[in-house]
């Protein structure tokens, strides 16, 4: 069993971890606690809903991808989610927290995340209603690991791609122009301002990336357990957990503090009733802000 | 005439009980600058603990103490005051963003304790039966639920009164000096700590004390009266009334439970029954653009803070 429970827990933490990366970005270089952000992952998978759908009207693309559920239009979807919900958190930007970044403090970005959450939430609900959608209704057969480990070719695919983004974000910050200005922007707002970065250009950067990662995260989301409106706002505990846990701007904290979360509501079934899950995250929280406030990677500032 | 007046009548309990909660995280917010994302948890515990104070007794349930009225309201504020100090001493020295990340994780675990500890909340099926005393006091919804309003109105007044003693004490003003500078603040010799835990506790059991109350109206409490929106919609009501301002605390929940009833009655006129699932929806969308709309036009509400609150500050 405990095995199980840990291959489950890496693959729910693949999911928290991507959904937390924009999270952590948000919080280090634009300074609020985004509560909308776990929207995104939930407009994420719908986008990717609405191109599925659209794909397969049109006639689809073909078949299946070997023992996968899925063919070339769920690839497709993927990155039109990603794209669509980029746009999304840059017209919000654009309407609402830029606007606001102006006049007030940060703590009126947060309320206004909050009034941001309720109105992306409960769109979805209007437009798509409440009931739990699936991208296919293929069955999948269950692989079987070593150790008697049960999991769907979905779920390999699922965690080969998170390796495959974060590889490709680590690149992006490291090796482009863009990426370096985001990383100087973190440390420093005004050192990176005087040394010519270009602040508003990397602010609309952290929005793009966050999205895209909400996106993925949201389609992956989707297609191993199902759509619903709430697919977000359940995750809004995870979510802080992995961000704080990492250490707030650190890729690899965001991604390793998912898998931490994940692992841990995963396990935590064997020692507490399985209805008591969804605390593990908030007990995260509190334990990482009272013994390590600046999280796993973050420097103390 | 009779149906527009007992509508106003119940219209003015739900939008007080609000005001009150609301009137808590004022003092929180808008005078501490303590960001509480954890509203809905404190209004449940008040909500249960006035339930099990107060309702009959039942097989199998804990509770059923059968006692007045005013022990059960005196009883939530006491019951989410302890609450308050014991998450208080945990969260209190989080800054900021992390506060609200840390109370609005402790709503949702108290919505978990509410859901799944059916010996004290009787789970899924709530509580159910807890006395009204305007129903001993008089025959008719009318009669009963005039008085009421006149109960509310009362503690709203109590409250009223109460706070604004206290924010205009000179403990009050330490408050705001904490709030704009704790360094200069602490110079001082004020003990910031102490003084942002006694706020937060004070605000959390007039939350509670508003749970009670609506517990007490409704006649029921159950796990799904105090999911996360409540904690969005007592905070709407705090910004669009303006935040600082007590009145401003009442009118912001004025305003906003009249744009949350009215517009479910709108919809409730206009939408075919079977599309009535999504009307709530629909509500809250309004909800959150009233929010992001007040930031952005008009960022101190309806009413802004009191510039002066000492009563000696106009005499020089």
């Amino acid at each position: 069993m405990i095995l199980q429970h840990t291959a489950d827990g890496i693959l729910s933490g693949a999911i928290i971890g991507l959904g937390a990366i924009g999270l952590s970005f948000t919080m280090k270089i634009l300074r609020f606690a985004n509560f909308s952000h776990s929207e995104l992952l939930t407009w994420g998978a719908y986008f990717g809903l609405i191109f599925i759908s659209v794909a397969t009207a049109m006639g689809g693309f073909g078949g299946t991808f070997g023992p996968l559920s899925f063919g070339w239009p769920l690839i497709l979807a993927l990155v039109f989610a990603a794209v669509a919900t980029s746009l999304l958190a840059l017209l919000l930007h654009h309407l609402i927290f830029e606007r606001l970044a102006k006049v007030t403090g940060h703590m009126t970005m947060v309320f206004a995340s909050f009034g941001v959450a309720l109105l992306l939430r409960n769109a979805v609900l209007l437009i798509f209603g409440a009931d739990p959608i699936y991208y296919s209704n293929t069955l999948q057969f269950a692989v079987k690991l070593p150790g008697n480990v049960r999991v769907l070719p979905d779920q390999v695919f699922l965690l080969g791609l998170t390796i495959v983004v974060v590889i490709a974000l680590h690149l992006f910050l490291t090796r482009s122009r863009t990426g370096i200005a985001m990383r100087a922007t973190a440390e420093s707002p005004d050192l990176a301002r005087v040394s010519g970065v270009n602040v508003n250009n990397v602010v609309r950067w952290v929005w793009v990336i966050g999205a895209s990662g909400a996106a993925v995260a949201g389609v992956l989301y989707g297609l191993t357990v199902q759509l619903r409106p709430e697919l977000g706002f359940a995750l809004i505990l995870p979510l802080f957990a992995a961000a704080i846990l990492g250490g707030a701007g650190s890729l690899y904290g965001a991604v390793l503090g998912g898998l931490i979360v994940g692992l841990s509501e995963n396990l935590s079934v064997m020692i507490i009733p399985t209805t008591y899950k969804p605390a593990v995250p908030f007990l995260l929280i509190l334990a990482i802000l009272y013994f390590r406030p600046q999280g796993l990677f973050g420097e103390k500032s | 005439m009779i149906g527009v007046l007992s509508y106003l009548i119940f219209f003015l309990i739900l939008a007080l009980t609000f005001g009150i909660a609301v009137m808590g995280l004022n003092l929180q917010w808008g005078f501490t600058g303590l960001f509480n994302a954890g509203v809905a948890g404190f209004l449940a515990v008040g909500g249960y603990t006035h339930a099990i104070l107060t309702g009959p007794a039942r097989d199998a349930v804990f509770g059923g103490f059968e006692l007045p009225f005013i022990v059960g309201l005196l009883g939530a504020m006491v019951a989410a005051g302890v609450v308050a100090i014991i998450v208080g001493l945990v969260t209190l020295r989080l800054r900021d963003e992390y506060l609200a990340v840390a109370t609005f994780g402790i709503a949702v675990s108290i919505q978990l304790v509410a859901v799944n500890w059916e010996y004290m909340t009787g789970g899924t099926l709530g509580l159910i039966g807890i006395p009204n005393p305007s129903k001993v006091l008089a025959d008719g919804p009318l009669r009963q639920n005039a008085i009421y309003l006149a109960l509310v109105v009362g503690v709203t007044l109590l409250a009223y009164i109460g706070l604004q003693r206290i924010v205009q004490s000179p403990w009050g003003r330490v408050l705001k000096a904490i709030r704009e500078d704790e360094v200069a603040a602490s110079s001082l010799g004020k003990n910031p700590t102490r003084v942002r835990l006694e706020a937060f506790t004070l605000g959390c059991s007039l939350m509670g004390l508003s749970g009670a109350l609506y517990v007490g109206f409704i006649g029921f409490v159950g796990a799904t009266d105090f999911l996360p929106i409540i904690t969005f919609q007592i905070w709407t009501m705090l910004i669009v009334g303006g935040s600082g301002n007590m009145k401003g605390a009442i009118l912001g929940a004025m305003i906003v439970w009249g744009v949350w009833t009215g517009s479910g009655f709108a919809i409730s006129k206009v939408v075919a029954p079977e599309w009535q699932a999504q009307s709530g929806a629909l509500q809250a969308v309004l909800i959150g653009l009233i929010l992001v709309l007040t930031l952005l036009m008009r960022p101190k509400g309806m009413i802004g803070e009191d510039v002066t609150v000492s009563r000696h500050a106009t005499d020089l």
